[in-house]
């Protein structure tokens, strides 16, 4: 744009809505001539292209370039809900359907992928002539957006530090408990925030969404610069050259990065099924659906497919920087014996929480719950190897951070005990960790997805259509166990904890389970951390979703791109919430950990203590994921 | 010319070949855009012969692709009904429900009054746009604004 153009429009702006930009999209020729002669008439500068891809290219170009996107549904090259998504995820710019379709399931869709109106064809002139509000609309509440942005980082800084990217958020559901809210705040954030980065001197930093698209960059960068010695994060960051991003941002995936690498070789031995992955990765992507179904998803328990695919965002959105460090805390622990190494190993490849949760992936594909079936543990080599993976378990886990810090914060030490054992077995914690939490975090469900995640980190990944049963089943569980271990003391717990875990995984289609007697955590430590796992990411999945309200379709949408950006999203999440389950459960001792990172070395201490034990277990446990 | 493009026009709507979208597309032209209708109306006739083709050859399978039958009537309907093509638009509901229906037959059927219907609107569109370049310019100022 020249200087020149850009004062026209300046002009034209005072007379807004007159000049307002208007980008049409319509593979019909036809509809796509009357509706820039329309346009047109109404005053509107109007660029009209009949492909979604080059109004996509032109969107990207350049942010500012459009005040309004008009889109027909059915386009032969991309859905236009696709580019719906894309749209309010990426620019943030209020988009109308347009259809000759006036099926109300269709606009339903519409209005939940976030469409500001839905037209329907043949389009009149009045109509068009009001579009104009949904620019005024959105410029308002992104600025109460900004409002209350800045409103919550303030708080956040006062009391969570730097947990996460929206902690104000997190905070205010917190308290208030609520879970809508919390997601449309979350969303509202993410969105605005995107990868957007204040001051870097500020704490409360916009989070960075890791799509698919910025990690290749970031691992592009890592790989040039040499993973070992110079991929540092400054030259990281300078090698991507991405707007926005920080040296922070930067920083804190690499720490996830190397965790997740650290992993991969343990994994390696195990056979991953590629197949798994792929279908977990298609899982994702079935997700892009899902999305925006994802608000309806308000609270915990609604686990949905499309909670599910939202759920990697809303992870994306608030696993950023706050949740890295826990995670990278986390995934240091391991590196206290190779078991425990493997073990959170195991923990990325199960991470497809997505795939883990069969209720909230409904739309997933079913060769994929075929293929995950087979409880087959993901060794981490193979789920670490997947970009995907990685993003979606440090999303995963930083989001069951970010979950669980809200949830554990008011939860008693119960919860932290559970996660203790975590650490120091190596990943046989998870499983226990799930109960103490259900009913704290955010609910039964969620908790269950993050009892899941710990099991996760045990590294065995549980990807399959059993990880439904077994989310079921391990809620069921972790119901139980959860009042076991509100009774009970911790190690029984972990050891309950585990045997119903590993029943559950057994029986991963059965959703009876039973506990078995406490046993001396080791050894069903084991079982159960396999099972765990599985259910670990389920109930990640569905922590994620039913917790992490808001931000969430931001994220997922960049996601949605690639089904494996979601899958990534997701697997960050799980894992971001695995470490601080640890984190919590490093603790022993019920402790309120304001802030990750002390969650995260309280675990990590813990991991030291209790390492020899689980090695021992990690071995069987790991002999026993191999399916 | 003006009495007779005007009584052609209002013959056209009596006799359902085209609706209110018509007038709305009438409205659009303007100084800037003055023969807009025309214009879309070739441009329509131009697309959609592909458009027909593919439904042709479509019916022609067996057994029939109903979904993609839909799909392709759906963008027909589409255009035809941004430019008023009342008919065709009501043969295309029409065909889309034998779809929906599964009704082989119903569609072919559908579809073979549907060619017509087009091919009768394009008949008499264009004698309707010869007689208004005739009389253009003048219409124009006669008309009442």
């Amino acid at each position: 744009m020249t200087v020149g153009e850009i004062r026209v429009d300046k002009e034209n702006y005072d007379n807004f809505p007159v000049g307002m930009r208007v980008l049409a999209v319509d593979d019909d020729l036809i509809c796509l001539k009357l509706l820039e002669t329309m346009l047109s008439k109404c005053q509107y500068q109007v660029t009209a292209t009949s492909e979604a891809r080059v109004a996509l290219n032109m969107l990207r170009e350049n942010k500012d370039r459009f005040d309004l996107v008009i889109s027909d549904v059915h386009m032969p090259d991309m859905d236009g809900f696709k580019l719906l998504e894309l749209v309010g995820l990426e620019m943030d710019l209020p988009v109308i359907m347009l259809s000759a379709n006036n099926d109300a399931k269709l606009v339903m869709k519409g209005v939940s992928h976030g469409a500001c109106d839905y037209l329907v064809k043949p389009v009149r002139l009045e109509e068009l002539g009001n579009i104009w509000q949904h620019v005024i609309r959105k410029k308002k509440s992104g600025s109460r957006k900004q409002n209350n942005q800045s409103v919550d980082k303030g708080k956040d800084n006062q009391t969570s530090g730097e947990v996460n990217g929206s902690p104000s958020t997190v905070n205010r559901d917190h308290q208030n408990g609520k879970c809508n809210r919390k997601r449309k705040e979350d969303e509202d954030e993410s969105e605005d925030n995107g990868n957007d980065s204040d001051d870097p001197a500020t704490q409360k930093k916009p989070r960075v969404v890791w799509s698919v698209e910025l990690h290749r960059k970031f691992v592009a960068a890592v790989n040039q610069l040499g993973y070992e010695k110079e991929a540092v994060p400054k030259k990281i960051l300078d090698l991507m050259n991405v707007g926005g991003l920080t040296r922070e941002n930067v920083a804190s995936h690499l720490q996830k990065y190397r965790l997740y690498l650290k992993k991969l070789p343990q994994q390696a031995n195990m056979a991953a099924p590629l197949g798994v992955r792929d279908t977990a990765f298609m899982r994702l992507g079935s997700l892009d659906g899902g999305l925006r179904d994802y608000r309806t998803l308000a609270g915990l328990g609604r686990l949905r497919n499309t909670a599910l695919s939202s759920s990697p965002y809303t992870m994306l959105g608030r696993l950023n920087s706050p949740t890295s460090n826990i995670n990278l805390h986390n995934i240091t622990q391991p590196s206290h014996t190779p078991h425990q190494n493997s073990a959170l190993a195991r923990m990325h490849p199960v991470l497809s929480p997505s795939s883990q949760n069969p209720s909230l992936f409904q739309g997933t594909p079913s060769s994929f719950d075929a293929s995950i079936n087979d409880s087959r543990i993901f060794t981490g080599a193979n789920a670490f190897t997947d970009t995907s993976n990685f993003l979606n378990s440090t999303q995963q886990s930083s989001m069951m951070l970010h979950g669980n810090s809200v949830g554990f914060r008011n939860q008693s030490s119960q919860n932290m005990a559970s996660f203790n054992q975590e650490p120091s077995n190596g990943g046989s914690i998870i499983g226990s960790s799930n109960l103490m939490e259900p009913n704290s975090l955010l609910s039964t469900e969620p908790f269950m997805n993050c009892a899941r995640e710990n099991n996760w980190t045990n590294g065995h990944y549980l990807v399959n259509n059993s990880i439904e049963n077994m989310a079921l089943v391990s809620l069921e569980d972790a119901r139980g166990n959860v009042n076991e271990r509100l009774g009970g003391e911790r190690g029984q717990n972990y050891g309950h904890t585990l045997n119903n875990n590993s029943n559950m995984l057994g029986s991963m289609n059965t959703t009876t389970t039973h506990v078995p007697a406490n046993n001396g955590i080791v050894s069903p430590f084991n079982r159960s951390l396999d099972q765990n796992i599985g259910i670990l990411n389920q109930k990640m999945d569905m922590f994620l979703n039913g917790g992490l309200t808001g931000g969430g379709s931001t994220p997922m949408q960049q996601i949605n791109d690639n089904g494996n950006s979601v899958i990534e999203s997701r697997a960050r999440t799980s894992e971001n919430l695995f470490l601080e389950q640890h984190k919590l459960q490093g603790g022993f001792a019920p402790q309120s950990y304001d802030s990750l990172d002390d969650l995260v070395n309280a675990v990590f201490k813990r991991g030291d203590e209790t390492t020899p034990n689980f090695d021992c277990g990690l071995d069987e446990f790991s002999f026993g994921q191999d399916l | 010319m003006q009495k007779q493009l005007a009584k052609m026009k209002q013959s056209l709507f009596d006799q359902g070949y085209l609706d209110e979208q018509f007038i709305q597309l009438e409205d659009l032209q303007d100084d800037a855009n003055p023969n807009f209708v025309e214009e879309v109306v070739t441009l329509y006739y131009r697309d959609s012969v592909r458009l027909v083709q593919n439904i042709e050859q479509a019916l022609e399978k067996n057994p029939l692709d109903f979904s993609k039958l839909e799909g392709y009537m759906h963008q027909f309907k589409g255009s035809s009904s941004s430019f008023g093509a009342k008919k065709v638009k009501t043969e295309c509901t029409q065909f889309r429900e034998y779809c929906r229906a599964g009704n082989a037959e119903g569609c072919k059927r559908t579809f073979q009054e549907l060619k017509k219907e087009y091919a009768t609107l394009k008949k008499k569109l264009e004698v309707y746009f010869q007689l208004a370049r005739q009389a253009g310019p003048v219409e124009k100022a006669c008309r009442p604004k």
